[in-house]
């Protein structure tokens, strides 16, 4: 099975990939914890590509694929134009350094690593393509 | 997508957080709790019993008033965490920097025993 979904990079299409990756993961995953574990993954991953690749320009597109090539694994792909933002290049900020410097970002990142198994960034026909793979 | 209702109730704000908190509408949950605390409560219940999901931009707001609640003596706890939302927090280990409790009564209990 696979499921595609292009979104525009406007923070407010955010809730549009939540409800995609929902919809798309019905009877692939079944612990309501893990599908939002999942679902928080993607949000992050898209609102970081919106924010630090595409600076929230809603003409500019982000392309989402989810496969499910045999039961109980997952490839999520997302493909898009901008520059590169490759999250493996970033070191996770330490908690206590975001508390101390008040700042609001920089916990995406953790999250999303915490939660996929594998986060790898190749490129297909001149795109940047995401791939986040995870078992449940 | 997110509402942010505030009441006060034996002294003590309370703010019910309805709906889910993401990177396009976290700053709403900002500036509820920064008008808060602007307006001097010492005493801040977070009502989180109709959140529906929160982001990492959320959780940094929480994180975000850390020092500033400790720096000027005010009390904060959040209550009612659906299950999948506590779980978002636990990943981070932000639930051992931040008062969770169960459902209110817990809260109100916890909000008077911490240490000012």
């Amino acid at each position: 099975m696979s499921y595609q979904y292009n979104i525009g990079c406007s923070l407010e299409n955010l809730k549009g990939v939540r409800d995609f990756v929902r919809k798309s993961l019905r009877g692939h995953v079944t612990s309501d914890i893990q599908l939002n574990e999942i679902i928080l993954a993607l949000d992050e991953m898209c609102s970081n590509l919106m924010i630090h690749a595409h600076h929230c320009n809603p003409d500019h597109h982000l392309e989402m694929r989810i496969d499910v090539p045999e039961k109980g694994k997952l490839i999520f792909e997302i493909m898009d134009d901008g520059e590169m933002f490759d999250i493996n290049l970033f070191h996770e900020p330490e908690i206590g350094s975001l508390i101390h410097e008040k700042r609001k970002g920089g916990l995406g990142i953790r999250l999303v690593k915490s939660i996929m198994d594998e986060v790898l960034y190749i490129t297909r026909n001149g795109r940047h393509v995401c791939r986040l793979t995870k078992a449940v | 997508m997110v509402h942010i209702k505030r009441m006060q109730e034996d002294g003590t704000d309370i703010l019910a957080v309805v709906g889910e908190i993401d990177a396009s509408s976290s700053i709403e949950l900002d500036f509820a709790i920064a008008k808060s605390v602007g307006e001097g409560s010492k005493m801040i219940l977070v009502d989180c019993t109709a959140l529906e999901y929160i982001s990492s931009a959320g959780l940094g707001v929480f994180m975000s008033y850390i020092e500033e609640i400790r720096d000027k003596h005010i009390r904060m706890v959040l209550f009612g965490l659906k299950e999948k939302v506590a779980n978002t927090f636990q990943i981070l280990g932000l639930a051992d920097l931040i008062h969770i409790s169960v459902n209110k009564q817990e809260a109100k209990k916890l909000i008077h025993e911490l240490p000012v």
